[in-house]
């Protein structure tokens, strides 16, 4: 026996392609024949925040070369449409009657180039009554000037309407030694894909209609696409490139996208339709963006008894999924890893003037944790205690049968005092406070600050299972199909570590299907950390099956009993036990099985549930007092996420996560001006974090199975970005301790660091 | 992202490039590097409906010891002029800082004459070359003339170049042994600086300028005066804006840059870089 393929660090399969001839994108698909002499579609946008349209005169713009033809929304005859979310909000796919941020898709341009495109967008003229513009969320929530009146308010959504309580105020607090307050901003970032969307549609002689998308889910699509079409969705058939990216922005379908088909059936060709960076920074989603009133309470030993929070969602112009995650996802992660006895939260969504918010690596989990870390350290800075042994006081204890906590949320497994422990200790948690001390010492401009960050958040919330088939071909070789959609993740690999380790064919003969909704009808696509847990499991499972399904196969050729048919996984071959000279490889049973229907499983394996996993942060920074700036100099991440399949590859989550999470936390920050025009539409205002910005993270491996999959695995793809951003953050604000700051709002950028400590002087 | 309709025509000497630009006049822009005029380009800030490309113009590329300067072509790439063994000797604060230009493929892209003739206040090498009393040649229809880098700066974007004229040579002093310190301060290593210092020192001679401290790079001299009359650096440094407008913007606001330029005005010339 060669021992088990699984937790090897096995190189990614699909490496040699992307680092050599490159990625096939949606953008990339010249040689598609459905695709050939495709016209191309550019869209002219809302260049005001809010605004009546009076009349949109693309005369002059028809008139340009290549133009074949401009629609408005009333062109295509565009119905309004609810939202899943909040039905009172309605919009059509192109605004018609009002525009609610820079950037909307009012107008749709075809032309025989994209270059074309981009000229006659800019002769499209649209006139607007303009309206005041809300940037500010508590100033739209108390407004009577509407982005959506049918709505009455510009909460489209509150937790309160879930029959969930208000939350009491100060009220909750008498009897508690120690009350800190706090008002956070998490700011709205942009999730910045190397690949920014993109799209292709084309009807066949049969009257189906394909769409390529850059997507995340693409048999989620394909209902939205059918709605749009006016289709049955039998009719629709997505399909998935490579994918540069997505962080959760690219879940959903956009109106770009899904108005693709009817704009190629109206020009009776097929159109393609990919946007530029500075589109991609105003139309795809963003995320984060909650205003966090925070109250936290305890004994003057350390021991919290009370917290309440108020998450404020920022929406932005739509009730998109960013508007839900603070009610189902921050919400129920407000304890975080501590044993709160009083936890009240109540979360409200407010719709305002600026890109509508979606999903975002963490998607709600980071908001939580970043609102309870941060209390936290004000409660361990108020009553002078260190921040990790405030913390230690209030762990939950280990548990290996499911905890639940007060907010009704139920963790499966977790030990958060041995993460803490482990990072704590691998980072020199001790030596760097002597380092600080000595720097405080000496009155060095340059202050060393250390955070400490523990959490835990859910993955595989989404779906409660996952599709996967398993087919054998005629030379051997199993084609793997999965309801997952890698973008980045190297499923490609892991599924293959998997169904090889049932069947024992080896991976670089195993191949994945994935995006294309003909050959995977079902499934739930990769988000939320999901994919391991669910579609890995699923190939797991149903690659089992097939061996099970191929001993009997065997057992027929053999002429032998099925309980006496054995698999060889060295030699991927069957045999009778102790004769092993005698076998039967895996494309003798695929030929054998040919008229049968060949030598195939495919099944739906459901879970038990979510998974939590956890884990412990320690971020060292340098900050220069005089002039603000601040230098991430060490980083420690402890991340149990249960049984690991490729520690390569859950290091490569890490990191990334890491990178993205100390990007918010000391740099990035869309950003509007006071009429919601949006002043960070590209890469060079935009403080996208490069590899110079970050040090080399040092991971801590912990693994703490869960019992909710077979595999014990939980997810790996954001916890990452969810442990660092608060660690950073507390950082950040623990160099300047000494000079009595308390708090800074991320992102902590050098003006607001040296404001900071200006103002506590 | 996508710049509007242009036409194009290609140099092969700086003669040729002075007679296109003449033929084609104010819509028309010279492309050397790229790395400055395409970006606008791409945002449509900028929309020039000729381009005529000098970045083939072999023999304006060159690093030379002319005596009391270095003559340096205007076509020289950032990297070539970081690299330069000549620069290293005898001004090297240039090199430092062409070192700091964007990232390693803008410094292989751009070029030292395309960045001074650009007049951006945020580079590195206006202000660098400023400090260090560099005098610039500007060739026209009629002939050559010197600019000093002091009288070349007239705006946002906006030199003392004429529409008909090119910069073909930098000109800077040897530095004969002073100390030098360059500052820049960014958010990410490959951003513009939010402010940038290049100062050198010798004795009680000084020079000091700043980027992104204005419309304009500016020349301190209110430092260099201070430091001539005997002040401590710290207390000159205290000086460092006084012929600065700073602005405010996505990055800093003006209050945060004049503390800024005072930080590393004294940063610069405590540096003890010869």
């Amino acid at each position: 026996m060669g021992g088990s393929i699984l937790g090897n660090r096995v190189l990614r399969k699909e490496d040699p392609k992307f680092l050599t001839t490159g990625g096939v994108y949606v953008d990339d698909l010249l040689d598609e024949p459905a695709l050939n002499g495709a016209l191309h579609v550019t869209y002219a946008r809302s260049s005001v925040a809010h605004g009546l349209i009076t009349g949109i005169d693309y005369s002059d713009a028809l008139l340009m070369p290549g133009v074949v033809a401009i629609f408005s929304g009333a062109d295509l005859g565009l119905q309004p449409q609810p939202s899943a979310y909040n039905p009172m909000a309605t919009r059509t796919l192109l605004a018609m009657d009002k525009v609610r941020y820079v950037g909307e898709p009012v107008v749709a341009i075809v032309t025989e180039t994209r270059e074309q495109g981009e000229d006659a967008a800019e002769a499209v003229i649209i006139d607007y009554d303009v309206l005041e513009a809300h940037v500010d969320l508590e100033k739209a929530m108390a407004s009577t000037n509407l982005l959506f009146d049918a709505c009455g308010s510009n909460v489209v959504f509150d937790s309160m309407v879930l029959g969930l309580p208000d939350n009491t105020g100060d009220a909750y607090f008498e009897g508690c030694e120690v009350v800190v307050k706090g008002r956070y901003i998490n700011q709205r970032v942009a999730p910045c894909p190397l690949e920014v969307r993109g799209a292709a549609a084309s009807w066949g002689t049969d009257g189906r209609l394909t769409q390529w998308l850059s997507t995340q889910h693409a048999q989620g699509a394909v209902a939205p696409i059918a709605a749009a079409n006016g289709v049955d969705a039998a009719q629709i058939h997505v399909k998935t490139p490579d994918v540069g990216g997505g962080f959760g922005a690219k879940i959903g379908a956009y109106p770009e996208e899904l108005l693709l088909g009817v704009i190629a059936k109206k020009v009776g060709k097929s159109v393609r339709w990919r946007e530029t960076r500075s589109e991609s920074m105003v139309g795809l989603g963003h995320g984060r963006a909650q205003l966090q009133y925070v109250t936290i309470g305890g004994t003057r030993q350390g021991k919290v008894t009370h917290y309440q929070l108020w998450a404020i969602q920022d929406s932005g112009a739509w009730v998109d999924m960013g508007t839900i995650l603070a009610p189902f996802m921050t919400r129920p992660m407000s304890s975080g890893v501590y044993d709160i006895p009083n936890i009240e939260c109540r979360t409200t969504s407010v719709v305002t003037n600026t890109t509508p918010t979606v999903a975002y690596r963490g998607a709600g989990r980071p908001e939580a944790t970043a609102a309870i870390e941060r209390a936290m350290d004000m409660f361990a800075a108020e009553i002078g205690m260190d921040a990790a042994e405030v913390r230690r006081i209030n762990l939950i204890p280990k548990f290996l049968t499911p905890h639940t906590t007060v907010v009704g949320q139920t963790y499966d497994v977790g030990d958060y005092e041995t993460s803490l422990d482990k990072a704590l200790v691998a980072a020199d948690y001790k030596g760097w406070r002597e380092k600080q001390k000595a720097r405080r010492a000496s009155g060095d401009p340059k202050q060393i600050g250390i955070g400490v960050s523990v959490y835990v958040e859910i993955t595989g919330g989404v779906g409660n299972g996952e599709s996967a088939k398993v087919e054998i071909q005629d030379n051997g070789h199993a084609l793997v199909y999965t309801g997952t959609s890698p973008h980045g993740q190297g499923h490609a690999t892991s599924w293959a570590m998997l169904a090889s380790e049932q069947t024992g064919i080896p991976i670089e003969d195993i191949e994945l299907v994935w995006g294309d909704t003909d050959l995977v009808p079902i499934g739930t696509g990769t988000m939320g950390s999901r994919s391991l847990q669910q579609g890995g499991n699923a190939v797991f499972a149903v690659a089992a099956e097939l061996v099970n399904k191929a001993k009997s196969v065997a057992a027929r050729l053999l002429e032998a009993s099925e309980e006496d048919i054995v698999l060889d996984k060295d030699a991927a071959s069957f045999h009778v036990a102790g004769t092993p000279a005698v076998s039967k490889s895996w494309a003798d049973l695929a030929v054998a099985e040919k008229a049968a229907g060949g030598l195939v499983h495919s099944d739906v394996i459901g879970v038990a549930g979510a998974t939590f996993p956890f884990g412990a942060h320690v971020a060292i920074v340098e900050v220069d007092i005089e002039t603000g700036k601040v230098r991430h100099i060490d980083h420690t991440a402890c991340d149990d996420a249960g049984t690991v399949l490729n520690p390569m590859l859950l290091e490569g989550q890490i990191h990334g996560g890491v990178a993205q999470g100390a990007a918010q936390a000391l740099m990035e920050e869309v950003r509007y001006d006071d009429d919601a025009n949006p002043i960070t539409s590209n890469l060079a205002d935009y403080a996208f974090i490069s590899a110079a910005e970050l040090p080399s993270v040092r991971v801590v491996h912990m693994e703490t199975p869960t019992p909710i999959n077979l595999i014990g695995a939980k997810g790996i793809g954001e916890s990452g970005t969810i442990g660092s951003t608060p660690a950073l953050q507390s950082a950040v604000i623990d160099a300047l301790a000494h000079l009595n700051v308390r708090h800074i709002d991320m992102p902590t950028t050098a003006e607001k660091v040296w404001a900071a400590v200006q103002s506590a002087r | 992202m996508i710049p509007a309709p242009f036409d194009y025509k290609r140099a092969s000497s700086a003669a040729e490039a002075i007679s296109l630009i003449g033929e084609y006049g104010d819509e028309s822009k010279f492309l050397a590097g790229g790395h400055s005029l395409l970006p606008l380009m791409k945002l449509r800030l900028a929309q020039p409906s000729m381009l005529i490309d000098i970045g083939r113009i072999q023999d304006l590329s060159y690093i030379r010891d002319a005596g009391d300067h270095i003559a340096i072509g205007a076509l020289t790439r950032h990297m070539d002029v970081e690299k330069s063994p000549v620069l290293a000797e005898h001004a090297p604060l240039l090199a430092h800082a062409a070192g700091h230009v964007g990232d390693p493929q803008v410094r292989h892209r751009g070029t030292i004459g395309g960045s001074i003739a650009h007049a951006d206040s945020a580079s590195d090498l206006p202000a660098t070359t400023l400090a260090l009393g560099a005098t610039y040649v500007a060739q026209g229809p009629n002939g050559t003339r010197e600019i000093a880098a002091a009288d070349f700066y007239k705006g946002f974007l906006e030199s003392a170049l004429a529409p008909d004229e090119m910069l073909t040579e930098i000109r800077v002093p040897k530095m004969n042994g002073a100390s030098w310190g360059f500052q820049k301060f960014n958010r990410r290593a490959q951003d513009w600086a939010i402010v940038g210092v290049a100062a050198w020192k010798r004795g009680t001679e000084s020079g000091v300028a700043l980027v992104n401290m204005g419309s304009v790079p500016v020349l301190a001299t209110s430092v260099a005066t201070a430091i001539a009359g005997g002040a401590s650096i710290a207390d000159a440094a205290q000086l460092a804006a006084a012929e600065a407008e700073p602005q405010s913007d996505l990055n800093a606001s003006a209050e945060y840059r004049v503390h800024l330029a005072q930080v590393l005005v004294r940063r610069a010339l405590e540096s003890n870089n010869a």
